[in-house]
């Protein structure tokens, strides 16, 4: 008690008073900090209950899921996972090809075409560029569902209904405007000197493009590349519409078939496939995230 | 090596004129240097001639060849930028060898011209890192060292000292002026900076606006600007510059009173031009006046004296760094007529003692 108080002590040093200050000082602060923390951590938890809930009852059995509201299992079932992954008419092990099948040839194509493009429309001059650079972000504001049904017809006139070509073509043609003008915002940012003295050296535009803009812009390939795989993996609307045969459906179209509604719905195994169908997700943004914070401290260029 | 010529050159952004027109003969290994206030063309031409700017009109040509339509990479030249341009994402040996691979050069030869560049530049010891862990003065080198390894016909450089700290631009500046003597090439130089200028090169073109001012050695535009523009942009501190009147053979200055120029001069509207270095402080010269001193610059090893006259007219005057004046003093300054430099009406020089200005 005695050091707590040197401040009423008449006898203190200055060096007491000063260390008992600063001890006050840092007990308020690590206060502070509790209780930002504490406040961070429910938010977080109500933002990701919603996943754990599923993760739990993908361990619970079926009568357990609605009927116990604690998050944790009263014993963990795995059979869930076993259960789901052979439960439907193919097994996952069909879905989950198709759909990095489609996701990453997918992913290739829209990061190589985006770049492409945004490169053409970043430093190339040719007719019209604003125009067409315009009409291209006009293309931004046009909702899926419009498009959906001509896009169909012109697909079944092509044939291409019931294969994968209209889920992965596309993204080869630079469809996603989005993402090439999160890069023609990226490339608009390099110094053109680099484009210039590249080209004294020697350089023909696509050389620039290939040796200098891209090794430049990972961070904008890695988010683009991380955008994508999460929108393709998820998407749901094109290969339903585009997809008939069951053995060459993707995870969602999958998961979908678990609950139908002339039967009764397997709850367990479908959040055990839910469960599942996220962990590429999750492993990919780790992985390209990473990307994007060495890229930019690898270019150095401020 | 090769000489540059350059054929009514014109420049156009839309509607806007940049260069108009410029006729300009570089010779085979000379370092040409260009100055001008800022957005005066400087940039422009020289981009013009690396091929990294459309000429709207008129030719260029280097080594008696024209370029007009021959990509940079095909015109045997280097350019050194502002910025450096080094590629932020290859080491400086990369960054060294990219260009000389690109032209499919044998790795020994490329290994060779490397080392030499590296020996030469003295940045053996940084090839391995990257642009970002080096320091301005090393990327200004590795910018050089790009630049050489190519082994051009012509170097062009664009301001490359002036992201350099005072100290290290006199430093590179001795250094490009030992490159220059060493390799003998052709440069074509750009600067703002007058001290560059009249240092390095062998000969000086002054542009304003989008036209050629002036061409000469650095010592002819010293002594024999052409015109009012050139006068007062090359010399530091700027020439005094005196507006009157030219009547029977003589001229009336404000303060200093008639001084007579004992030559035929065509009556009218004359600018009589005097640098602080040839004022005279003290008694002497043709013609002479009183003055106070308003203000003192001292610089060590000479000073720059403000002297008010009768008028209110400020004169700059040059003056040894050991001499003693101050604020307040009464002075008397003087004007030789041979030191004067004269322009008529239209700021063009009117050559009235220039045989006699050299001694
Ligand atoms: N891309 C462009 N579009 C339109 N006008 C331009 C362009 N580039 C340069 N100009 C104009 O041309 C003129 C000359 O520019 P330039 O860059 O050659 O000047 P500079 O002499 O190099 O100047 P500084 O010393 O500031 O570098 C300026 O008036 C400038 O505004
Ligand atoms: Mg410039």
């Amino acid at each position: 008690m005695a050091d707590a108080l040197p401040l009423q002590n008449p006898n203190a040093t200055t060096a007491e008073i000063a260390q008992s200050l600063r001890d006050i000082r840092e007990r308020k602060k690590r206060r502070a900090n509790l209780l930002r923390h504490l406040f961070l951590i429910i938010c977080s938890f109500v933002m990701v209950y919603p996943l754990l809930w599923l993760l739990a009852s993908s361990l619970k059995p079926d009568a357990e899921i609605f009927g116990n509201l604690s998050l944790w299992p009263t014993n963990f079932d795995w059979a869930n996972y076993s259960e789901g992954w052979n439960a439907l008419v193919v097994s996952f092990t069909q879905f989950f090809w198709n759909s990095t099948l489609i996701t990453v040839l997918a992913v290739i194509g829209n990061v190589i075409s985006a770049s492409f493009t945004a490169y053409a429309f970043a430093r190339l001059e040719f007719a019209g560029k604003n125009f067409w650079f315009a009409l291209m972000m006009m293309t931004l504001m046009i909702p899926y569902h419009i498009v959906l049904i001509p896009q169909y017809i012109l697909f079944l006139k092509m044939g291409w209904v019931d294969t994968y070509l209209p889920l992965i073509v596309p993204r080869f043609l630079a469809t996603d405007a989005f993402f090439i003008f999160l890069m023609v915002q990226f490339f608009r940012q390099l110094p053109r000197e680099l484009d210039e003295a590249a080209m004294i050296d020697g350089c023909s535009p696509f050389k620039i493009y290939w040796a200098i803009i891209l090794p430049l812009s990972v961070p904008a390939m890695a988010t683009a590349a991380i955008f994508s795989f999460i929108g393709i993996w998820q998407d749901f609307l094109p290969p339903l519409v585009y997809l008939n045969d069951v053995k060459d459906y993707t995870v969602p179209l999958a998961l979908r078939m678990f609950s139908s509604q002339d039967s009764v719905s397997l709850y367990g195994p479908m959040f055990a496939m839910s469960v599942l169908s996220i962990i590429p997700i999750f492993f990919f943004f780790v992985v390209f995230q990473r990307l994007i914070v060495q890229g930019i401290a690898m270019s150095g260029l401020k | 090596m090769a000489g540059v010529s350059l054929n009514s050159v014109i420049k156009r952004y839309g509607m806007v004129e940049a260069i108009h027109g410029i006729d300009l003969e570089v010779n085979d290994g000379e370092f040409l240097v260009l100055v001008g206030p800022s957005g005066c063309g400087k940039s422009t031409l020289l981009r013009m001639i690396a091929g990294l700017e459309e000429i709207t009109d008129g030719t260029i040509s280097i080594g008696g060849r024209i370029v007009n339509d021959v990509p940079a990479a095909q015109r045997d030249l280097s350019m050194v930028f502002q910025s450096y341009a080094l590629y932020p994402h290859m080491d400086v040996h990369k960054n060294l060898a990219f260009g000389l691979t690109n032209l499919k050069m044998p790795k020994p030869e490329i290994k060779r011209r490397v080392e030499e560049a590296a020996r030469i530049l003295q940045i053996g010891d940084l090839m391995h890192r990257k642009p970002r862990q080096l320091s301005g003065g090393q990327k200004q080198r590795v910018a050089i060292g790009r630049a050489i390894v190519r082994e051009p016909q012509l170097f062009l450089f664009d301001e490359p000292l002036s992201n350099l700290d005072a100290e290290l631009r006199v430093q590179m500046r001795v250094e490009l002026a030992g490159l220059y003597t060493r390799l003998g090439t052709t440069m074509i130089y750009v600067t703002h900076d007058q001290t560059e200028a009249m240092t390095m090169a062998t000969r000086i073109a002054v542009l304003s606006e989008g036209n050629l001012e002036q061409l000469g050695t650095p010592y002819e535009l010293y002594n024999f600007p052409q015109n009012r523009f050139v006068a007062t942009f090359i010399g530091s501190p700027k020439m005094n510059m005196l507006d009157v009147h030219a009547s029977g053979g003589g001229v009336d200055l404000e303060d200093f009173g008639r001084l007579d120029l004992n030559t035929a001069v065509p009556d009218g509207p004359l600018v009589v031009g005097i640098r602080p270095g040839q004022l005279i402080l003290g008694e002497g010269g043709d013609v002479s006046t009183g003055g106070e001193i308003s203000l003192v610059e001292y610089l060590g090893s000479e000073m720059f004296v403000h002297v008010r006259l009768a008028s209110g007219r400020v004169m700059m005057v040059q003056a040894p760094g050991n001499s003693r004046h101050q604020i307040g003093d009464q002075v008397r300054l003087g004007i030789h007529r041979t030191e004067a430099h004269y322009f008529d009406a239209n700021g063009l020089r009117v050559p009235l003692f220039d045989d006699r200005a050299s001694n």
